[in-house]
């Protein structure tokens, strides 16, 4: 029980210390904080309009954050995700853009495309890794880098838009290509809240009941025993990279396929990035993260109408993020000395390293 | 104050969820005395030296310094009060030197003092005969050379009495003879307190003034030396222990179940040529030598974690040089890591999760039966802990038996580093008779020991590792352990 409660500090104390942070900071260019906080929170809650927006947000973040899940169980740092969303949406405008088929139909195929091309984008990161032993963090900068490269070369070339060259976005995709609103007024894909349950639900029960998940859990925190009792710790790691890519590429293609309704540079918008945030936030807890991925999309979804109402920067945003990551660190520096001077306790809360971190279990 | 010091533990309490580890402990330790503190597996020494040296805290009970009753918080508290201790598992300071190492933890931190530092290391190795390079990263340190740094860096700290949790496990000969001159020197130049957590009673019967015995977290009794075997066995287990017979040969067929044809082996440090070695159905190999003599490369190279440079090796009469582990593996041999946390257990993971990880093969895990396994197998194996207890949370001597309960039931050949390493003499038995069990059912063992009395006692065929070369003991009918103690000295090899 007193772990429980300990966990449930550590993840929501982060966020509120950086909350406070905010707010001294808002009172240091000489706004009122609680004004900000206030029209943040009708910027995320004031109509379903605004809530909708909060939710196209969510949506993603919930996709990479759970499929993050599964590779920091397998101890597995992978930042290529931003690399693996964008092959993602890559993927599927290629399907929208070309291909003609019935909506019931296209739909379903894109979204395949999207898992094909974050799938095939994290496959590249576990042969690096698995194969030529390069770090995954290596392979993940240098494939992000890639993909948004592809993506600019794509916008900028083949598929540029009739009009002329920018390197903006490709033109808008015809309306049978993208995923349907639930209706005017809330503006939501009720087939990607679908699909995010579905994901949920899955990794939860892979990671608790299946071998597989038992395999990437002992993979992630001591590989060489994982080997030795009979775990095919290569094929673990791979099948952890692919499933998280497959993931992230759905997110991808829903920001393309819904939230955009073309393909742009950084189409991601550093959602990757935050995935990791999040889940280095909830310890690799699997039941956390809806929860924790809706606060930051409320703050995320609520901050972009600051700057006609307060003339403040939505930007204020990136800042609270910004404490949120020193706020994350510092919490596990703290834990980290608190395991030291209490080495007794080592085994109730070993929450640091993915190789340390513990799946939702 | 300053240079005597007499610990007494007054009632001293502490408890894991179910498990009483230490219940109502009154010790007094006098200084300049070398204490054996001896009990079964899981008895509660390692506990209660954690609480000594401020690793762990307790539940209720005083520790009583030089007659003033203290409390610390940590290591480095306890390390202040003059009491430091060498786990039973050494901490890992991975990347940093030795002369790194030895300076961590003192007061006023690196730079100016690296000088000083240097030559206290060195003053200190040199008075201990210990070979310590400053500027080596620890990580390329023995097992036993990491012993010798970290009692260095302690005394350097200070340290009056000195806690040691199964040193003997995992060093070699002349290691252990440096450091128990060593400790003989501290208690009877420097009147610093010894206590020395072990199963290995010869070590108890050499070093020790007095010992005191734990069963199942209580002091159950303590008596001075000098003792014999016998009498420390009975203390410990309340009643004397059968020999063994010696068991005889029980091959069963003439088929091998492992061929080494003129296999070669490598590593940074070695080179070992010309390995040929037939071993039948139900036969028991032991390897001997020295610590890193080649012992443990066999090993793995028989069940494919270690590559031959040369040679071909056959499993139950398929070639598998080259082949992988796990290839190995469904060949039907099975495999024992000396290292129980770092190579064979995960730790973090519990024994249901264990056992569900070598026993599944559905997709999905049937918890329940997983854990109606688990539970089996710790009544059979006898293991003190629980289906949800991690792995770290047991007893040395526990994981040690879990790591068996892992094996599968009937291998065709069971290659084992050091099986009894960190059990308590009854355990050991215990686990022998298991692996004799197998072999009557035809699996054949291959394992090294660093024990001699336990090769001679078990093997059928004894193959003694010495300076690079292999040689097969001729007459096993004959032998005794000072010949077999010479030959690993490396008197009488063939060359
Ligand atoms: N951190 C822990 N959490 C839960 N139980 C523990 C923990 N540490 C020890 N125990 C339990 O306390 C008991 C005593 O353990 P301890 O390590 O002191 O035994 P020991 O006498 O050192 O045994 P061994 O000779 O096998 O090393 C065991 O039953 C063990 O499972
Ligand atoms: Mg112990």
């Amino acid at each position: 029980m007193r772990t429980r409660s300990m966990v449930f500090g550590l993840t929501i104390l982060p966020i509120l210390a950086s909350l406070l942070i905010t707010a001294v900071l808002i009172m240091l260019v000489g706004a009122d904080p609680r004004a900000v906080f206030e029209k943040v929170w009708e910027g995320a809650f004031r109509d379903l309009r605004s809530f909708s927006q909060v939710i196209n947000f969510w949506i993603p973040l919930t996709l990479v954050s759970m499929g993050l899940i599964v590779t920091f169980t397998a101890g597995l740092w992978n930042i290529g995700v931003e690399g693996q969303m964008g092959m993602g949406a890559v993927f599927a405008t290629w399907g929208a853009l070309t291909l003609q088929l019935p909506p019931l139909i296209l739909i379903p195929v894109e979204i395949l495309l999207a898992m094909l091309g974050g799938g095939l984008w994290a496959a590249l990161v576990g042969i690096l890794k698995t194969r030529l032993k390069v770090h995954e963090i290596f392979g993940g900068v240098a494939l992000n880098a890639l993909a948004n490269i592809a993506s600019i070369y794509l916008i900028s070339g083949p598929w540029q838009p009739a009009e002329g060259g920018s390197v903006r976005a490709t033109p808008p995709f015809p309306a049978d290509a993208l995923l349907p609103p639930m209706s005017p007024d809330f503006g939501v894909s009720l087939l990607a809240l679908v699909i995010v349950g579905v994901v949920i639900v899955s990794v939860i029960v892979a990671l608790r009941g299946t071998r597989w998940g038992l395999q990437l859990k002992a993979t992630g925190k001591n590989a060489r025993s994982a080997l030795l009792l009979g775990v095919p710790t290569g094929r673990s790691a791979m099948s952890a990279f692919i499933v998280c890519g497959m993931v992230a590429g759905i997110a991808g293609g829903y920001r393309v396929l819904f939230t955009y309704g073309s393909l742009r540079p950084l189409v991601s918008g550093g959602i990757g990035f935050l995935g990791l945030l999040v889940v280095l936030l909830v310890s690799i807890r699997a039941l956390w993260v809806p929860l924790v991925t809706f606060i930051f999309a409320a703050i995320l979804g609520g901050s972009t109408r600051l700057k006609v109402a307060l003339q403040l920067d939505a930007s204020l945003a990136g800042v609270l993020q910004g404490f949120l990551v020193l706020a994350v660190l510092f919490s596990n520096g703290l834990r980290e000395r608190w395991r030291e001077t209490n080495p007794a306790h080592l085994s109730e809360t070993d929450i640091k390293t993915p190789e340390s971190l513990k799946a939702d279990r | 104050m300053g240079l005597v010091m007499n610990i007494e533990l007054k009632h001293i309490h502490k408890r894991f969820g179910a498990v009483h580890a230490n219940n109502d402990i009154n010790l007094t330790f006098a200084t300049g005395r070398i204490v054996g503190i001896l009990g079964e597996n899981g008895a509660g020494k390692s506990t209660l030296m954690k609480i000594l040296s401020g690793f762990q805290s307790m539940d209720s009970g005083e520790i009583w310094l030089d007659g003033k009753p203290v409390s610390y918080n940590g290591p480095q508290a306890a390390i202040a009060h003059g009491i430091g201790m060498l786990q039973q598992d050494p901490l890992d300071v991975g990347a940093f030197t030795v002369l790194e190492n030895f300076i961590y933890g003192q007061p006023g931190n690196l730079s100016p003092k690296r000088k000083v530092a240097q030559q206290q290391l060195e003053k200190l190795s040199q008075r201990f005969g210990f070979e310590l390079d400053p500027d080596m990263p620890v990580s390329q340190l023995s097992i036993g050379q990491r012993q010798q740094l970290e009692i260095v860096r302690l005394l350097a700290l200070g340290v009056r009495t000195l806690i040691l949790d199964e040193p003997t496990t995992g060093i070699s000969t002349e290691q252990k003879t440096l450091l128990f001159d060593a400790l003989r020197e501290l208690a009877a130049k420097d009147s610093m307190t010894v206590l020395l957590v072990s199963h290995k009673l010869e070590d108890v019967i050499a070093l020790c003034h007095e010992v005191a015995v734990l069963r199942a977290g209580r002091i159950v009794g303590s008596m001075d030396m000098p003792a014999t075997t016998t009498e420390l066995v009975t203390l410990m287990f309340g009643q004397e222990l059968a020999a063994q017979p010696r068991q005889p040969i029980n091959a069963n067929s003439d088929d091998a179940v492992l061929a080494l044809h003129k296999v070669q082996l490598r590593n940074k440090r070695m080179k070992i040529d010309n390995i040929s070695l037939r071993v039948r159905a139900g036969e028991i190999i032991g390897l001997a030598g020295l610590d890193g003599s080649g012992q443990e490369m066999l090993l793995r190279a028989c069940v494919g974690l270690e590559k031959c440079s040369r040679g071909q090796i056959d499993i139950a009469g398929r070639d598998m040089t080259g082949k992988s582990y796990r290839e190995f593996l469904q060949t039907g041999v099975a495999f024992g890591a000396a290292g129980r946390l770092e190579e064979g257990l995960v730790a973090g993971l519990t024994l249901t999760e264990h056992i569900a990880l070598v026993t599944s093969h559905q997709s999905f895990i049937d918890w329940n039966s997983a854990r109606q396994h688990t539970e089996d197998q710790i009544k059979h194996y006898n293991v003190r802990g629980r289906p949800e207890s991690r792995i770290e949370t047991l007893s040395g001597g526990n994981q040690q038996r879990v790591l068996m309960a892992l094996m599968p039931q009937e291998p065709v050949l069971m290659a084992l580093e050091q099986p009894t390493r960190g059990l308590d003499v009854d355990s050991a038995r215990w686990i022998w008779q298991q692996l004799i069990e197998r072999r009557k059912g035809g699996t054949a063992i291959i394992f090294s020991s660093p024990d001699l009395d336990e090769l001679v006692t078990y093997s059928d065929r004894i193959i003694v590792f010495c300076g690079g070369w292999v040689q097969e003991v001729a007459d096993m009918e004959n032998l005794t352990l000072d010949e077999l103690g010479r030959m690993i000295g490396g008197e009488g090899v063939i060359q």
